[in-house]
């Protein structure tokens, strides 16, 4: 449900940086969605379509780039990803850490013609 | 004549929900000039919340209290908190799963501000949607429930990532239940070593006075 206002988000976002281009059409929109966001592709790539006919980002294909989450040990420093129940750094065997990957919700680029 | 455009990839690299972060900041700061204390309260349909604001309201009869109650739809929680005297206003969001900034912003106006201390916001009961909307708020706290079970922070990181304070609520029930609280407590930690954990029962009032005492060194 609250993929609507990121969607508007999104066509207002690509809206302006089409028109600060000069470009009429946006063909491709390529997105990046860290693991540990609520945001769910579909429901997106639903809003999108009823939301965009009639903006330069018609038609455009939405990509997505899924980030996964990325755990620092706070004990030895070593990045490791999380797995299901498996928090355990490889390395030394703490418990959890510091999350430095899986938060990101941005549009990363966007295609033009 | 339009402008030759080169198709091709344009870098934008662009936050999103940046709208609500705006709205968010604008109701930080309102609440900073009121001088007042905002606890976003995050749990589980059911997990305890509007029970634990009405023992609290109950246990601070001195402190100037507001609530903001969040749900799809219905009074019911308001009409609790309404019938201890406290001033409460009602958001329905009409299905959406969290309350947002904007949300925030309109109920203020329904709520004697400059008469409050600390207003409690029980978000939408939900372990996922509302982490991602600021609302302003200066604390989070996060409630689960004993009967929930111990390994909700692998299945919910984000929430216990984002809070200030986790709760554990229901403690009455530990005899019939496996919830190993150690081991969870752990899990908190290994995401988020600053969150202590509390556990609580609002029914016999076991461990309320730790929760009391948090809030208390808060509001000053
Ligand atoms: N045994 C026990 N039951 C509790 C406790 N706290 C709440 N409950 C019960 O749990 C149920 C849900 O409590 P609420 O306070 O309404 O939970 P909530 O999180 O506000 O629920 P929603 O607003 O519907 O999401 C009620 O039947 C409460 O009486 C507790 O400490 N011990
Ligand atoms: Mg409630
Ligand atoms: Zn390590």
């Amino acid at each position: 449900m609250h993929e609507l206002p990121v969607t508007e988000d999104i066509l207002r976002i690509v809206a302006a940086h089409a028109q600060q281009a000069g470009a009429t059409r946006v063909t491709r929109i390529n997105l990046v969605i860290g693991e540990l966001t609520s945001f769910i592709d579909d429901s997106i790539q639903f809003y999108f379509e009823m939301l965009s006919p009639g903006t330069p980002a018609e038609g455009a294909t939405l990509h997505f780039t899924r980030i996964k989450t990325r755990f620092r040990c706070r004990r030895c420093a070593q990045e490791f990803e999380p797995e299901g129940r498996n928090w355990t750094c490889p390395a030394c065997g703490a418990l959890g850490g510091d999350v430095i990957a899986g938060k990101e919700f941005y549009v990363e680029s966007i295609e033009v013609t | 004549m339009s402008k030759q455009v080169t198709p091709g990839r344009i870098p934008v690299v662009q936050k999103l929900l940046t709208a609500n972060e705006q709205v968010a900041a604008d109701n930080r700061d309102y609440f900073a000039a009121h001088n007042v204390t905002v606890i976003n309260i995050m749990a589980s349909p059911g997990a305890g919340k509007t029970t634990l604001l009405l023992a609290t309201i109950d246990a601070l009869p001195e402190r100037r209290i507001g609530v903001i109650e969040g749900d799809v739809a219905s009074q019911i929680d308001a009409e609790k908190i309404a019938e201890t005297g406290t001033p409460v206003v009602q958001i329905n969001t009409g299905g959406a799963c969290h309350l947002d900034a904007s949300m925030i912003r309109g109920a203020l106006p329904a709520l004697p501000l400059d008469d409050l201390e600390v207003v409690f916001v029980e978000n939408v009961g939900n372990l996922i949607c509302p982490v991602s909307f600021d609302l302003g708020q200066s604390y989070n706290v996060g409630l689960i429930s004993l009967p929930e079970g111990d390994d909700k922070p692998y299945k919910y990181p984000g929430i216990f990532e984002a809070v200030d304070l986790v709760i554990v609520t229901k403690a009455d029930l530990r005899p019939y239940l496996d919830f190993d609280l150690d081991r969870f407590t752990e899990l908190v930690h290994g995401l988020n070593p600053d969150a202590p954990v509390l556990c609580l029962s609002a029914k016999t009032g076991e461990g309320l006075r730790d929760w009391l005492h948090w809030l208390e060194e808060r509001l000053g």
